[in-house]
């Protein structure tokens, strides 16, 4: 749930998902899911040029399992914060993790 | 080996507990499809999808020359200032080495 709910908080950020398949698309943050699915608004293709079939894509679904980074605007996230939840999140859920 | 006593204290029961100790400090990342990341661990979960701050990132390319097949080891290198990891791409998290 931690990361769920920290992409929650990047919402209306301008972000860079890398793909599984090296297709890098950066677009503003519309929504998260549990999945970690992404929604994105206003993209653009990282290298436009080598993948010319996405230029009239405007906005896109990404299934959660497809991505391998997502490269974030390091202005918003409190790291601090972050550090702490992520203590936190190991205390709650001790031996046995879903 | 006694540099082993400081991880048998409270708290310290499953192998995720030592990711635990590296946050805040450098971690060393290997990745599925030759890549590797040197960064600052912030935050991290059970399927070890991540956080990292001043990321470095290394892909290991070989070129393979056609007309002599010989192999050429190539290296690309990128940097980030902060990124999110997807777990299921993580082979093995470590302290740096002292080299890197």
């Amino acid at each position: 749930m931690l990361f769920y709910s920290f992409f929650k908080t990047l919402v209306g950020q301008q972000v860079t998902v890398e793909l599984k398949n090296d297709l890098a698309i950066t677009g503003l943050l519309v929504s998260v899911d549990q999945f970690l699915n992404i929604k994105l608004d206003n993209i653009k293709v990282v290298e436009e040029s080598r993948y010319p079939h996405m230029m009239a894509v405007k906005n896109c679904f990404i299934r959660g399992s497809v991505v391998r980074y997502v490269q974030l605007p390091a202005a918003s996230v409190d790291t601090a914060l972050l550090q702490d939840a992520a203590r936190r999140e190991r205390q709650q859920q001790p031996a046995g993790r879903k | 080996m006694e540099d082993h006593a400081p991880l048998e204290g409270p708290g310290i029961e499953e192998p995720l507990d030592l990711v635990k100790l590296s946050l805040d400090e450098r971690i060393y990342v290997k990745l599925r499809g030759d890549r590797e990341l040197r960064g600052k661990l912030h935050a991290y979960d059970g399927h070890l999808n991540m956080v990292l701050g001043d990321v470095e990132e290394t892909i290991t390319v070989v070129d393979v020359n056609e007309d002599t097949m010989e192999e050429v080891v190539r290296t690309v290198r990128r940097n980030c200032e902060m990124l999110f990891v997807r777990g299921d791409g993580v082979i093995l998290v470590s302290p740096p080495s002292r080299s890197a």
